[in-house]
């Protein structure tokens, strides 16, 4: 296709701008400074980072894409993807708020609100102060986003919400959400609407906070609608374009999931190597054995493909070049790779993979969410399928 | 006075990494190595960037000697706030021999060329812990000192600062212009914002050769051999 007619867009593929060098490396100081050494006990505690958040925040990385105006960064999806990566690296669960603030709550807003909205809902959503999240998901539907039973229905000036939606990041930590509803069921998915609520708010509640294996530290819950009253501005886009935002939004919400299954990935493989060199058995350190050197390369890799589909998504999201297939070939790639090297990292290092002393099995735990959310492999295989067989003519 | 404060900024091997002596014994392994700003060079450009923000100096100039690799550090200082850059070019054999006197000699000479009020540096770098280019560049340049500098505060046109000494803690107040080197407590450095990294780009770092500021390179100094520190042995009881 067009993209290597690019020969800026494909050198960068094979090192990076400078700019882009130090942001990486200022991310990776503040990963390894800040984030790993903490990132055990907020994992074990499930405790919300909100003081790394703001620091993040305050760096720019909370709003990366907005532009400076609005109190952003103003910077591409190559950069973002390289942040998410050194921090989740880092810290998992700081990477999936970061993730969920940039892509899918000032995503949407930043390509379909109008400017009174940016500034009402993104200003205050770059500093890490407040950060944001994105209620598609229901108890009853997942995949199945076009099946959305949260209803909206028009009563005066205003839109009332009813329903649940399960499975919500940040909620508990949230100050305002992007509600998908109906408000035509008649016209099946494209009846939905995209709606801004603040939160708290009356008529919004949260669920219990979900237990879960991984990404402890990231709050997960359900959000309850009864009759919430919201302003007829706070819908967001035209009336049912709910579920073309919604796809549109995730697309680019897993450029920064890969790039977060990335550091999963590459934290576990450091793990692992790192173990290699030190560990010895029948004489010698076990790195010098190729069951384990097989290993090793096969996690490497696993990584450096998916890392180079991750940029080659945002390269082409930056260059305003279709990138819905690449965007679920990374998000694909990068998951499975995050699960697979974190598996062999735990087997690289034995019984001390499977005890807290290690970040073995945190990554483990971590990476095992990266293949189900913001659409499950099942959903991305489906995704490359349909855009391959458009191409092919079938 | 020109409000203008030069700070030396040097490459070195990150910290982190595992350093292995080259086979031929000659030097310590630095290709493909990880390399980044001396640590005591970001506490000095940080309190730089600081007394700006406070308006007590108005210009931050980045100053590295070194090969151009050194540009990636005169940029990081950039991205924290300094204003511009001077990439002083030694490569090659002259910059494996590149030592304090040289580095200080070159300092001395941009001082006078930039009409420099303060010159500010690490108080050592963690390759060669030579701890003596501060103190040579004050010496070059008949200017006070303040080194291993865990306090500074701007007084008019002097300089009261707090060192850090075996003893424990030392006050003075020195006139300025003068050069002043950085131990770990004066500050913490930022962590660069993004906008900053992106300003940074703009940002103009001029090349220059130590022969254009009339400073001769070659060392009085041979390096002999490398060797690893021997091996740690066992404890006796």
């Amino acid at each position: 296709i067009s993209f290597f007619t690019g020969c800026r867009s494909l050198s960068q593929l094979a090192e990076l701008p400078e700019t882009h060098q130090i942001l990486r490396q200022t991310c990776r100081d503040y990963a390894d400074r800040e984030l790993s050494p903490i990132a055990a006990r907020l994992d074990k505690e499930h405790v919300y980072p909100a003081k790394q958040i703001q620091e993040l925040g305050a760096m720019g990385v909370m709003a990366m894409e907005v532009p400076e105006e609005l109190g952003g960064a103003g910077m591409d999806y190559l950069a973002y993807s390289l942040a998410m990566e050194e921090i989740s690296r880092g810290c998992a669960s700081t990477g999936v708020v970061v993730s969920v603030n940039n892509s899918l709550y000032i995503g949407p807003i930043l390509k379909f609100g109008t400017e009174e909205q940016k500034k009402q809902w993104i200003q205050p959503f770059t500093t890490g102060e407040k950060v944001g999240c994105f209620a598609l998901s229901e108890p009853g539907n997942g995949s199945d986003a076009g099946a959305a039973s949260t209803t909206a229905h028009q009563e005066g000036d205003e839109w009332v919400v009813n329903g649940t939606k399960a499975w919500i990041t940040n909620s508990w930590d949230a100050s305002a959400a992007i509600v998908f509803a109906t408000t035509d069921k008649t016209l099946k998915h494209k009846g939905i609407s995209a709606f801004l609520v603040p939160m708290p708010h009356p008529g919004l509640s949260l669920g219990k906070k979900e237990d879960k294996l991984g990404i402890r530290a990231s709050s997960t819950a359900n959000i309850i609608l009864e009759d919430c009253r919201i302003p007829l501005g706070y819908m967001l886009g035209p009336r049912g374009s709910g579920f073309k935002i919604a796809m549109q939004t995730l697309d680019s919400g897993r450029i920064g999931i890969a790039a977060q299954a990335l550091g999963i990935a590459q934290a576990s493989l450091e793990c692992a190597a790192d173990y290699a060199h030190r560990r010895t058995a029948f004489g010698a350190p076990i790195g010098k054995l190729q069951a384990i050197q097989f290993k090793l390369a096969d996690m490497a890799v696993a990584i450096e493909g998916a890392r180079l589909l991750t940029w080659k998504a945002a390269l082409l999201r930056d260059s305003k070049k279709a990138f819905t297939k690449e965007a679920a070939m990374a998000k694909l790639a990068a998951s499975e790779a995050a699960t697979f090297c974190s598996h062999q990292a735990i087997q690289v290092l034995g019984g001390m993979g499977y005890v807290t002393d290690m970040p073995a099995e945190r990554h483990y735990r971590d990476a095992r969410i990266t293949e189900i959310y913001e659409g499950t492999s099942e959903i991305q295989r489906l995704v490359i399928a349909g855009q391959l067989l458009k191409e092919y003519q079938l | 006075m020109s409000g203008r404060v030069l700070v030396g900024v040097k490459r070195v091997i990150d910290y982190a990494v595992k350093i292995r002596v080259k086979p031929d014994n000659t030097g310590v392994v630095t290709d493909g190595v990880k390399h980044s700003m001396n640590p005591f060079c970001e506490i000095a450009v940080e309190e730089a960037v600081k007394l700006k923000e406070k308006k007590l100096i108005k210009e931050v100039v980045a100053v590295s000697c070194g090969p151009q690799q050194s540009q990636e550090t005169i940029r990081t200082a950039l991205a924290m706030g300094a204003d511009r850059g001077i990439h002083v070019d030694v490569s090659g054999k002259d910059y494996e021999n590149l030592g304090p006197l040289q580095v200080s000699k070159i300092l001395a000479a941009l001082a006078k060329q930039e009409d420099a009020q303060l010159i500010l540096l690490g108080k050592q770098a963690i390759d060669d812990d030579c701890n003596q280019t501060g103190q040579m560049t004050a010496a070059l340049l008949d200017w006070p000192q303040g080194t291993f500098a865990s306090e500074v505060s701007l007084e008019g046109d002097k300089i009261n600062l707090v060192r850090e000494i075996d003893g424990g803690l030392e006050h003075i107040k020195i006139n300025t212009p003068a050069v002043i080197t950085a131990d770990l407590r004066l500050n913490t450095p930022r962590y660069a914002t993004l906008p900053n990294i992106m300003k940074a780009k703009k940002k103009k770092i001029v090349t220059v050769k130590p022969a254009d500021l009339g400073v001769d390179v070659t060392s009085r100094l041979e390096v002999l051999k490398v060797e690893e520190p021997p091996q740690r042995q066992a404890g006796r009881v």
